[in-house]
């Protein structure tokens, strides 16, 4: 009888750019990498909708205060794709929530940064969005099925996010001198939080190398820093609004922006929770989760009750 | 207290009327109307379809990934089950 080897048809399907599926064998450490990365990826889509929930209620318009609704709906919309998707490696929705509540888990660093004026609503669009676009398109090519899946459907539904924030910067920057004012100050303060968000530099990121070889990641951190910047320098110049970077040059011999790192001090100390908002965002995801708790006590009871209906007939 | 997000339902959604209905995601619901009202929710916020299955996911039988090889093997060696297979002559049309 014929032995199989799980780990080379693990290794060959990657090998031939195939998917892998929940049902099939991988190894406990991809399967670990998975669960770590993808509830990250849901619980940044959950506490992102914080930053920006903040001006719902002070939407300039009613057509901005609709659009920003249906963005923010829209995020909470992409945390549960990606929740379920973490849930087929065998974890649990409770035990991802009880993480992200007891600060245990991490998000993305850049939610952790305050919403001060209404062109960082743009600003966040714009760049944020941008540079999350830019991530997730290369997930949709990820090795893991569910991911992958999730990533494309995220993807068709963020570039209505990046542009929306453009156009709430368009109309600043080509506004009064005060609202240009409010659009360089956001993009000053978005600016290298924006960069951070493609991860450490390559020469000190420890999850890249096993992201790369299990195909989970296509791309470096470096490599999709380097394109988002070569994206919005010209996006910039067209507002009339100046990257905050002295460095920011055009190298021929590269075809590509040279462009100053991010400080990388301040990138390790929002991680480890010291930033402007860390403590403010986890307060406010605990508030709506146990005000919320008689909902889902509800819920439960009363699947508890069909559930015994079911059994006696 | 349970923080237990009910049985999980597979989500399956057709774009327009006459085409099959395809796989999109799934979800926590109670019963079948809060599985069909959370599709909605969350799978059709920009008009991708008409109409929605929902199907409890313990309902799904897969094929095993393992025996994939041998559990399709019987389709493998029936090159004559496809149409290219048959030579036929010009000058007889479209066929």
């Amino acid at each position: 009888m014929e032995t199989v080897n799980f780990e080379n048809v693990f290794e060959a399907k990657l090998a031939k750019n195939d998917f892998i599926e929940p049902k099939d064998w991988m190894p406990e450490n991809y399967r670990k990498h998975l669960i770590r990365q993808i509830s990250q990826h849901a619980h940044s889509e959950i506490v992102g909708m914080l930053p920006e929930g903040n001006w719902i209620s002070r939407a300039p318009s009613l057509r901005a205060k609709l659009v920003l609704l249906a963005k923010v709906q829209d995020e909470g919309g992409h945390g549960l794709y990606l929740y379920t998707a973490a849930e087929s490696l065998g974890t649990s929705r409770d035990e991802m929530l009880d993480a992200l509540l007891t600060g245990k888990a991490k998000y993305s660093s850049i939610f952790n940064y305050p919403t001060l004026s209404w062109a960082d609503v743009g600003a966040i669009g714009w760049l944020v969005d941008g540079a999350a676009i830019m991530n997730q398109v290369m997930l949709q090519r990820s090795s893991y099925g569910p991911y992958s899946r999730a990533m494309v459907r995220i993807c068709k539904e963020e570039s209505f996010h990046q542009r929306q924030g453009y156009e709430i910067m368009t109309h600043l920057a080509f506004g009064t001198p005060a609202q240009k004012e409010m659009a360089q100050d956001a993009l000053n303060r978005w600016w290298y939080p924006t960069l951070m968000m493609f991860g450490p530099p390559d020469r000190e990121s420890p999850n890249s190398e096993n992201a790369l070889k299990w195909r989970i990641k296509r791309e470096t951190n470096d490599e999709l820093r380097q394109r988002f910047v070569n994206q919005t320098v010209i996006q910039a110049e067209y507002l009339g609004i100046e990257i905050p970077d002295k460095n920011l040059k055009w190298n021929e011999a590269r075809k590509a922006y040279d462009f100053s790192e991010p400080d990388w001090s301040e990138f390790k100390n929002v991680i480890k929770g010291n930033g402007p908002c860390n403590k403010e965002r986890l307060l406010a995801r605990n508030k709506a989760h146990h005000e919320g708790e008689w909902v889902r006590e509800a819920a439960a009871a009363y699947g508890k009750k069909l559930q015994e209906n079911k059994i006696a007939a | 207290m349970s923080d237990s997000q009910g049985p999980l339902w597979e989500v399956f959604v057709q774009k327009k009327s006459g085409q099959p209905f395809v796989h999109c995601g799934n979800l926590h619901a109670y019963d079948k109307e809060m599985a069909l009202q959370n599709a909605r929710d969350l799978y059709t916020r920009r008009g991708e379809g008409m109409a929605l299955w929902v199907v409890p996911s313990d309902a799904i039988v897969s094929s095993s990934p393992e025996d994939m090889g041998s559990f399709f093997e019987p389709a493998n060696d029936k090159i004559f089950r496809h149409p290219t297979f048959y030579q036929i002559p010009d000058g007889v049309g479209h066929m």
